[in-house]
């Protein structure tokens, strides 16, 4: 079995989560092991990937990979795995590889399974452990032709280094119209100010819920009480309520806070990935279908604009 | 401007989803619902026709006979018509077949911009998009939480990790919207009464020229095998506010000694 992973980059940095999968396959012991890399000016990242397992790192390096846009990585990937007939190609889920993944399947006629947690070999084929319906299940999924395309959940595997050593391979692209008729104007400004949440003990965090911006200055006085920080859901960062450094999730940061206290937050898997290793979850929601009281440890149904100010004077009377 | 819609019936929120353990696929019995982040999809397309002064926004769906109720509630928002591919041989369809089907209804269209949601609440997939953009050899942009549409081409603004971008594609073109981008109008009575009578087309496969070996079970290129236990819950509990759940919390937080 032959397996072929894609390595995402940004900057001069290849990402943990694409490391973590190439550690996987190699794990898995079952056939070569290969990374792609596309881009341009990535060359010197490959020789990285070999310490992770891949026993060949191809690389594309073309000025018009240079934009993280999927569609041109499909016609890379697509070249590849018609090339060498890789039988599984395994992608950390990203904006950029997610669309990379559902094009390159679309393209190859291929099967895509993604929010998957884990991946075991058996019968000579792989068999992924996918989360289906908001995590209320895990169900084994698996592909009935190859090549088979998957999708690794963000921080499903830690990178290991094996100080391997791989043999990089460059390759050319062709790439198809349709491929360059998008354009990245600008991209992703690194993230400005803001306060940083990944340290902080305590996280009162703020979603749609809250109704407006101005709404972030109830939390932020129970933050004060409770000796914590605030943050917020992509809905919001997006809306311009609250800053992007503050974000928490799948495209935001991660946090394990002792506590963290999720006011007007529906708790949608992508936000959940970012905070469920928290200690102590406490959920402020007014609907009580929303999917955050699966997982939080104690779960209030009821009005947060009501909830909050009582709350933090609550904590404020007891601490002083 | 023509813009096409691209929506799903999920089962309700309020309904618990389960997978059907003979099927080994989503219990698709019980009420449904137009998929919630498809109504933001909905909404920008009105929004855009709106701004433009006339188009037309077209709703299209791949999905049993029944969710023709979730297509009328997008056409109460607005939406001028409604397509929706409705064939028991698409049951069960993954990602290849499904993006196949909707290519194949989408062609019929010839839309000068598709909009799709950020996921549909029963897959969490938020892949659909770009295996259609594919199909359909269209320029893509997904996850867009702003968009501007001038002079026949588009341009989105959208999150990822490292922070935003922009990307711009000329028309026709392949959206996905944030649900951050908009707030969807709720359908006013007259808008409800008006859906009756808007046209809604149900194709069967053959009409939307979709071959039946290339969609549902036979079609896929992915199968569930096995159903596992549900990862344990931990010990979670949840109260209504009756009045005094600010106490609450605080007795838990002391209880938990994290005051
Ligand atoms: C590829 C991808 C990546 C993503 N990355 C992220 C990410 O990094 N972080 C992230 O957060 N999201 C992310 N998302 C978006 C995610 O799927 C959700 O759309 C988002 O988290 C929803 O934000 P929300 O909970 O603020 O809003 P909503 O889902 O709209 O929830 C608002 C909640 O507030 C409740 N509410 C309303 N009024 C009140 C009130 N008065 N009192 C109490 N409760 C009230 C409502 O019942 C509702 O449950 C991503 C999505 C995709 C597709
Ligand atoms: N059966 C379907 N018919 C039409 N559109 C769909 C269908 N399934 C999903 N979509 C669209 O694709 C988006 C992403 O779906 P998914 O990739 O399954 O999360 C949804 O928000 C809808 O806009």
């Amino acid at each position: 079995m032959s397996t072929l992973v894609f390595l995402e980059h940004h900057g001069n940095e290849l990402q943990k989560g694409s490391l973590g999968v190439l550690s996987k396959a190699a794990q898995l012991g079952v056939g070569d092991v290969a990374a792609v890399l596309v881009g341009s000016g990535v060359e010197p990242l490959a020789s990285e990937a070999g310490k992770f397992g891949a026993a060949t790192v191809y690389v594309a390096d073309d000025p018009r990979l240079d934009a993280p846009l999927p569609q041109p990585r499909v016609d890379a990937l697509a070249r590849l795995v018609e090339q060498h007939g890789f039988e599984n190609v395994l992608f950390a889920q990203s904006i950029l590889s997610a669309d990379v993944a559902a094009g390159l399947a679309a393209r190859l006629e291929a099967g895509l399974n993604w929010q998957l947690l884990d991946v075991v070999a058996q019968d000579g084929a792989i068999v992924g452990k996918q989360s289906a319906l908001g995590d209320s299940v895990v169900v084994d999924v698996g592909w009935r032709s190859t090549p088979r395309l998957a999708l690794f959940r963000s921080g499903a595997f830690d990178p290991v280094a094996h100080g391997g050593a791989g043999t990089v391979e460059t390759f050319e692209v062709e790439f198809a119209e349709h491929s360059l008729a998008a354009e990245m104007l600008e991209q992703a400004h690194e993230e400005s100010t803001g306060p940083s949440i990944e340290d902080a003990d305590v996280i009162v965090a703020g979603g749609r819920g809250l109704g407006e911006p101005e709404k972030f200055g109830l939390l932020e006085e129970l933050a004060k009480a409770l000796g914590g920080a605030v943050a917020a859901t992509r809905a919001v960062v997006d809306a311009g309520w609250y800053p992007y450094a503050t974000q928490v999730g799948q495209t935001g940061k991660t946090v394990s806070p002792t506590l963290y206290v999720a006011c007007g937050i529906s708790g949608a898997i992508q936000h959940k990935v970012g905070m469920q290793a928290s200690k102590v979850i406490v959920a402020i929601n007014k609907d009580a279908n929303a999917p955050i009281f699966e997982y939080a440890d104690l779960g209030v149904v009821g009005d947060l604009h009501q909830i909050v100010p009582k709350l933090t004077e609550l904590v404020r009377q007891r601490k002083s | 401007m023509k813009i096409a819609v691209c929506v799903k019936q999920v089962p309700d929120a309020t309904a618990a989803k389960r997978i059907d353990p003979s099927t080994k696929r989503l219990d698709r019995s019980g009420e449904g619902a137009l998929n919630a982040a498809d109504a933001n999809a909905v909404e920008e397309a009105l929004r855009l026709k709106e701004g433009a002064g006339d188009g037309e926004v077209v709703i299209l769906s791949l999905g049993p006979e029944k969710a023709l109720d979730s297509l009328r509630k997008a056409l109460a928002m607005g939406a001028d018509r409604a397509v929706l591919v409705a064939d028991d041989a698409a049951a069960g369809s993954d990602l290849v077949a499904t993006s196949y089907a909707l290519a194949q209804a989408l062609e019929r269209e010839s839309a000068d911009l598709i909009l799709f949601g950020q996921q549909a609440a029963d897959s969490d997939g938020a892949v659909l998009w770009a295996a259609v953009a594919e199909r359909l050899r269209r320029p893509l942009i997904s996850q867009a939480a702003e968009l501007t549409v001038e002079d026949g081409s588009v341009t989105g603004k959208r999150q990822t990790e490292f922070g935003y971008d922009v990307i711009h594609a000329t028309l026709p073109a392949v959206v996905a919207v944030a649900d951050s981008i908009n707030t969807p109008r709720y359908p006013s009575l007259k808008g409800i009464m008006g859906a009756k009578r808007k046209p809604q087309e149900v194709l069967s496969l053959a009409d939307a020229g979709v071959e039946a070996a290339r969609v549902g079970v036979e079609g896929s290129r992915t199968e569930v095998l096995a159903l596992n236990d549900p990862p344990g819950r931990g010990d979670t509990r949840t109260i209504e506010d009756d009045g005094s759940a600010a106490e609450q919390i605080v007795a838990f937080l002391a209880e938990k000694r994290l005051l």
